[in-house]
């Protein structure tokens, strides 16, 4: 078996920001390889966002190793650490965290300013592409103010594929979609996943952690649960499934 | 981050607050054309004092009564020490370099003619006074050597004292009253204008220096001596000469009197006014200096607004410097785009101030091509603050910011 690309070890993480200081992770040790599809589920406030910031190489842990492909993270610097995450690593925030005044294309083009040398138009190009995946190409020219929440989630998960990454890390990327939409993006995940991407995603819904290959269960900072999935769905049977409804739906109130 | 991308970034975020970057480019677009119109102003200033040292005449050498050093003047022309007629006399007989020479000597005086009268200086002078001056004869002619030897009461006067005196009249031949003295006009000068101090150099009356002496001032004594050397290259050694044949004359008392030439008269008369271009230029740049602070403040008010749009940029994988150049170059395009402005607007300040107040200027290269850098460098040197606080930004920390 080949190396895990994420090898976690006894990892902390202590907020000590305020009065008192908050243990957010308590100890965390887990492998994922490469083609893995992991949910990551537990109740608010149980640290999901704090592992995935560590996971995502924007926070450093207070205790603890994390090997990312074989690499010691903790033994890099901050410009390192920022390639990481421009080239092997796409992060899809909780909150979406798109540029304000800037077009969806500008948006998604963005991680592709910092990093290896590419002409204008081939950035154009591909961010054009990954925004046509997440079904938004026809909104390219749109400011975040003009996109529901749901279409800036989906801009947010154009950001993070441009780059191709390795390693997809998406903080609810479903959280504010309504099911249909959930399903698109799921099926979204699920191709990139077919292509070989690593993704772990968070999430708070039964339904959407079964689309993915494996089920984490974190409650207080420590993992409780970690088993495969085991009825998984495939998202674009779901919709198939939807559309028959729909159609059905539309025949009956006609 | 290539430079290009981050050029696009810095004028996108400029144009998205038009208005602030506009004001804020105020303070440098001040500052700039201030030290464009200051040194404009100054220049010409210069220029003008040196123009009108050079039209003292050319190759001349002047003798003045006292001494005076590099400060100006001490104890006022002539005040205590002497110099004489018989001095100007062994100077043309002995000095082989002098072409030409004349006493000269100064006064004040009520001019009578026609009915009017008119206060002017009255001078005192040799035949050859209007040569060694350059000065042109408008209409007659200058007095000779016989006036001179014949204490002649004539006159050569300026164009002002015909528009005062004789006004639409042939003064030729007119007789002006000196100290109830009668002089007729024999010549006229052509105009001169004012010079920089806003002197009429057209307001004299010019009598031969024995008629002077004799029968207007009642003096013995000069206040200076005009030579003309024979070439600008005989000018030092004539000059020495001239020192030494003075200083045999006045038996050692080197302090009797001061040998200038021309060009040590126009460093004397421009350092003055180089000093007030220093002092303009100097007062000028403080305002650049509060502009480039104005510069400052804005860009740390922005790095703090756009404190997660920093976040964002740095957890996609931007390292500090590319954030560090992005609030450089917003910086720098601010305070140059600013210097631009300004250097077209201290052109066109200096211009109105030239039409409209008749100020002589000159606006110089090197005062457009400074001050422009300058406004370059405030740019790189208030940005650089602001902007490396930017780039120091932890990713997560700048993302969490409200
Ligand atoms: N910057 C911080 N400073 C102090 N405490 C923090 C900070 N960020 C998170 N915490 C605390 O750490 C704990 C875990 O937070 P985290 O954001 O990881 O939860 P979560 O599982 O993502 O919750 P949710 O599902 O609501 O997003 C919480 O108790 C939270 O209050
Ligand atoms: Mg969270």
């Amino acid at each position: 078996m080949t190396p895990p690309v994420v090898k976690i070890d006894n990892l902390h993480k202590i907020y000590d920001s305020g009065e008192v200081p908050v243990h957010a992770v308590r100890g965390v040790s887990l492998e994922i390889h490469k083609g893995e599809f992991v949910a990551l589920m537990g109740a608010s406030g149980s640290g999901k966002s704090t592992l995935m910031n560590m996971l995502g190489c924007l926070d450093r842990p207070t205790k603890g190793s994390y090997l990312l492909d074989g690499i010691d993270v903790a033994k890099l610097d901050r410009n390192a650490l920022a390639d990481i995450r421009n080239q092997k690593l796409g992060f899809v925030f909780q909150g979406f965290n798109l540029l304000s005044r800037t077009t969806a294309l500008e948006n998604a083009e963005l991680p592709m300013l910092y990093g290896r040398r590419r002409s204008a138009k081939e950035m154009r190009d591909r961010a054009l592409r990954c925004l046509e995946i997440v079904g938004l190409a026809n909104r390219a020219d749109h400011f975040p103010n003009q996109l529901s929440g749901g279409q800036q989630q989906r801009v947010a998960i154009a950001r993070a594929l441009v780059n191709e990454p390795q390693i997809l890390l998406a903080d609810e990327p479903t959280g504010n979609l309504d099911s249909k939409t959930s399903i698109e993006v799921m099926g979204v995940f699920q191709a990139l996943n077919e292509q070989g991407i690593t993704i772990v995603m968070v999430t708070h819904e039964l339904d959407i952690a079964r689309y993915c290959r494996r089920d984490l269960i974190l409650r207080d900072g420590v993992i409780v649960r970690d088993e495969p999935v085991h009825d998984r769905l495939i998202a674009s049977a779901e919709m198939d499934k939807i559309r028959l409804a729909e159609a059905a739906a539309k025949l009956t109130s006609a | 981050m290539r430079l290009l991308n981050t050029t696009r970034v810095a004028l996108r975020a400029l144009r998205r607050n038009k208005m602030r970057s506009v004001l804020t480019a105020l303070g440098i677009i001040i500052g700039v054309c201030s030290v464009i119109a200051m040194v404009s102003i100054g220049n010409g200033a210069r220029a003008q004092i040196e123009q009108q040292v050079a039209n003292l005449g050319q190759n001349v050498i002047t003798v003045f009564a006292g001494s005076f050093g590099a400060g100006g003047v001490r104890g006022g022309w002539g005040s205590s020490a002497r110099i004489t007629v018989d001095d100007a006399l062994a100077i043309q007989r002995e000095v082989p370099g002098a072409v030409a020479v004349s006493p000269v000597i100064f006064d004040h005086s009520q001019v009578i003619g026609d009915g009017q009268n008119w206060y002017t200086s009255i001078i005192g002078a040799g035949p050859d006074y209007a040569e060694i001056r350059n000065w042109p004869i408008a209409e007659g002619s200058f007095f000779g050597e016989s006036d001179v030897r014949s204490i002649a009461k004539v006159a050569v006067v300026g164009k002002t004292i015909v528009d005062e005196l004789f006004p639409n009249e042939d003064p030729l031949g007119k007789v002006i009253r000196i100290r109830n003295l009668p002089f007729k006009i024999i010549g006229v000068l052509a105009p001169k204008g004012f010079n920089l101090f806003g002197q009429d150099q057209d307001d004299l009356v010019i009598v031969p220096y024995t008629s002077h002496m004799k029968r207007i001032s009642k003096r013995t004594f000069i206040n200076s001596i005009m030579i003309e050397a024979v070439s600008e290259k005989a000018i030092p050694l004539v000059q020495q000469n001239i020192t030494d044949l003075m200083t045999q004359l006045h038996n050692g008392r080197s302090t009797d009197f001061t040998v200038r030439n021309q060009v040590e008269l126009a460093q004397t008369a421009t350092a003055t006014s180089q000093i007030m271009t220093m002092l303009l230029g100097a007062i000028a740049s403080v305002s650049l200096v509060v502009g480039g602070i104005g510069i400052m403040n804005i860009m740390l008010v922005s790095v703090t607004e756009r404190t997660r749009e920093i976040g964002i940029r740095l957890a996609v994988g931007a390292h500090g410097r590319d954030v560090l150049m992005q609030f450089l170059t917003e910086a720098v395009i601010l305070s140059s785009l600013g210097g631009l402005l300004g250097v077209l607007l201290g052109m066109i300040c200096s211009q109105l101030v030239s039409k409209y107040l008749g100020w002589p200027v000159l606006v110089s290269t090197s005062s457009v091509v400074i001050s422009f850098g300058v406004s370059a460098v405030v740019g790189v040197f208030f940005g650089f603050y602001p902007a490396r606080k930017a780039a120091q930004l932890d990713p997560i920390d700048a993302l969490r910011y409200e």
